[in-house]
């Protein structure tokens, strides 16, 4: 029954860490970009929800639907001045931009808001769970979140196979230059890929608000669980990195049972043992055109 | 007949390299030029700098009697320039038919759809929903030219169609060109197969380590000419010249 319950946990917290992931594995699949930022742009959008969206009169809980497009459409123009310009010199400048565009997110934040630990507020159901059995307890907002994730992979799996961009955008990672020589301008589907990465991020921020605090800090370790789901599930793959992401979950869980101390090193340790087993991660593609 | 495309006096430089030393030519409406020429002569890089993936240091190309050299790849595609490049480069994650689609994406008006592909190709739609990754070298080739024919080009650029494939194969291919020209598709075509490029074309330009080494009207050329335009050297017949080639 213990058992049956950490894979729960895991499942859980697992379709969060994919939630998180997706937008970092489109940056890099489409852009070739390793977005360091990408974990301050989903503690943005909580400081966002938090303290902005209130202005408007809409519930946190419904802040979503404000922030995210927002993103989206910053995520679009970063895109197309600061990441494009790093991406026209060389892959290592991208790595160096967005580092520092991490530190200033992460310093303005302390500045303006300081070092408090905030969380979306969204009222009683934040506390509340499901309690099917003995020693289970499946917390609402972790199902939501979870629900959450399957959702937004299931439409953006759709767009990706189904409608005209996103087939581009599959063009453009499979080969610019070929995907340019078919008409495609190559910065603006970037941008798109990008806008997507953010607004997707931007919603898992808001729901790290609602499961749990998060302060200007919060940003690192949610990118480096991302980054181990993104790893573990294989690069390029969707429904990989929700793999990557619940396998991870599971993982953390399960060393969290003998020792708390021990649950992001368990994470850890899955993380090496794929990388050595299978680089190119649980779903990742090997096969190229010859 | 009017010129369809005008390169003239171009310059080309990877690094310090000159790889295209001042070549000029002329392309008219509905015709075949083949550009031949030894490996590293400068033919792939003279049709990527048409295209518009490599920058012409200087000299101009004009299209339908616009400058089109500062054109990013994508521009000129919607102005009537598609490239088969070399290598095929089909987009690996995707079925035929999505490459096809990816093609007609920024498609002009023209003859051609994935509609009539699949006319042209007949074996293309019983595999149509298979990974570009399953097929033939040939097949794949045949895609690439589809995939570049369904934006209806004015001037389809074909890099090296031969590479790497059967005789028999490439004979297939070659066999539809007339086909294509007859839609009222201008051709340049670059190979390193002279014997090919040559039986195809309406004319022949031959280059020699980035310069123009010889041009003219297949039918007037003699094998030793073409020769001596491909290799930079006289190989007389006399001797042991076809296994010195």
């Amino acid at each position: 029954m213990i058992w049956l319950n950490i894979l729960i946990q895991g499942t859980l917290i697992g379709g969060f860490y994919a939630l998180f992931a997706c937008g970092l594995s489109l940056m890099f699949g489409v852009l070739k970009v390793i977005n360091l930022a990408h974990g301050d742009m989903a503690v943005v959008a909580g400081y966002v929800a938090v303290f902005l969206t209130p202005h408007l009169h809409i519930p946190e809980i419904w802040s979503f639907l404000v922030v995210v497009p927002i993103f989206g459409l910053i995520g679009y123009i970063v895109q197309r001045t600061l990441i494009q310009k790093s991406i026209d010199r060389d892959p290592f400048t991208t790595l160096l931009v967005t580092f520092g565009l991490s530190v200033v997110i992460e310093n303005l934040l302390l500045e303006v808001y300081s070092a408090n630990g905030q969380t979306v507020n969204i009222g009683a159901i934040g506390y509340e769970s499901w309690h099917p059995g003995s020693i289970f307890y499946i917390s609402y907002v972790s199902l939501g979140v979870l629900g959450t994730a399957v959702l937004v992979l299931l439409i953006l799996q759709m767009f990706l196979s189904r409608t005209n961009t996103g087939r581009l955008i599959r063009a453009v990672a499979d080969d610019r230059e070929a995907a340019q020589m078919s008409g495609a301008n190559y910065r603006h589907i970037f941008g798109i890929a990008a806008a997507i990465a953010f607004a997707t991020v931007a919603l898992a921020g808001i729901a790290y608000g609602m499961m749990t605090q998060f302060a200007p800090t919060s940003g690192g370790v949610n990118l480096l669980f991302a980054f181990e789901a993104v790893v573990i599930g294989g690069i390029g793959s969707l429904w990989g990195t929700l793999i990557g992401g619940v396998a991870l979950g599971i993982a953390q869980q399960f060393g969290a049972h003998f020792n708390v101390g021990y649950q992001i090193l368990a994470g850890n340790v899955l993380f090496l043992i794929v990388l050595a087993i299978r680089p190119q991660g649980l779903f990742g593609r090997k096969t190229a055109l010859s | 007949m009017s010129q369809l495309l005008e390169v003239n006096s171009l310059y080309v430089h990877h690094g310090q390299l000159c790889a295209i030393d001042d070549v000029s030519f002329t392309l008219p409406e509905g015709e075949i030029l083949a550009i031949v020429g030894a490996n590293g002569a400068g033919k792939s890089t003279l049709l990527r700098t048409i295209a518009g993936l490599h920058r012409q240091t200087s000299g101009s190309i004009v299209l339908g009697g616009d400058d089109i050299g500062k054109l990013t790849p994508n521009r000129r595609v919607r102005r009537g320039i598609s490239l088969v490049p070399e290598g095929r480069r089909l987009f690996a994650s995707m079925t035929l038919e999505e490459n096809l689609l990816v093609g007609a994406s920024h498609a002009n008006e023209g003859p051609f759809n994935v509609k009539r592909i699949y006319e042209l190709f007949d074996w293309m739609p019983a595999r149509r929903k298979q990974s570009v990754w399953q097929l033939s070298g040939g097949e794949q080739q045949a895609v690439a030219i589809g995939r570049a024919l369904v934006a209806n080009p004015r001037i389809l650029l074909l890099d090296e169609l031969s590479l790497g494939l059967a005789p028999i194969v490439i004979e297939r291919i070659y066999a539809l060109i007339p086909e294509i020209v007859a839609s009222g598709v201008s051709i340049l075509i670059v190979e390193q197969d002279v014997a090919q490029g040559v039986a195809v074309a309406d004319r022949v330009h031959c280059l020699l380590e980035g310069k123009t080494s010889l041009v003219g009207i297949p039918s007037e050329l003699t094998a030793q000419q073409i020769d001596r335009a491909y290799f930079g050297a006289d190989l007389t017949p006399t001797t042991t010249g076809a296994a010195a080639s």
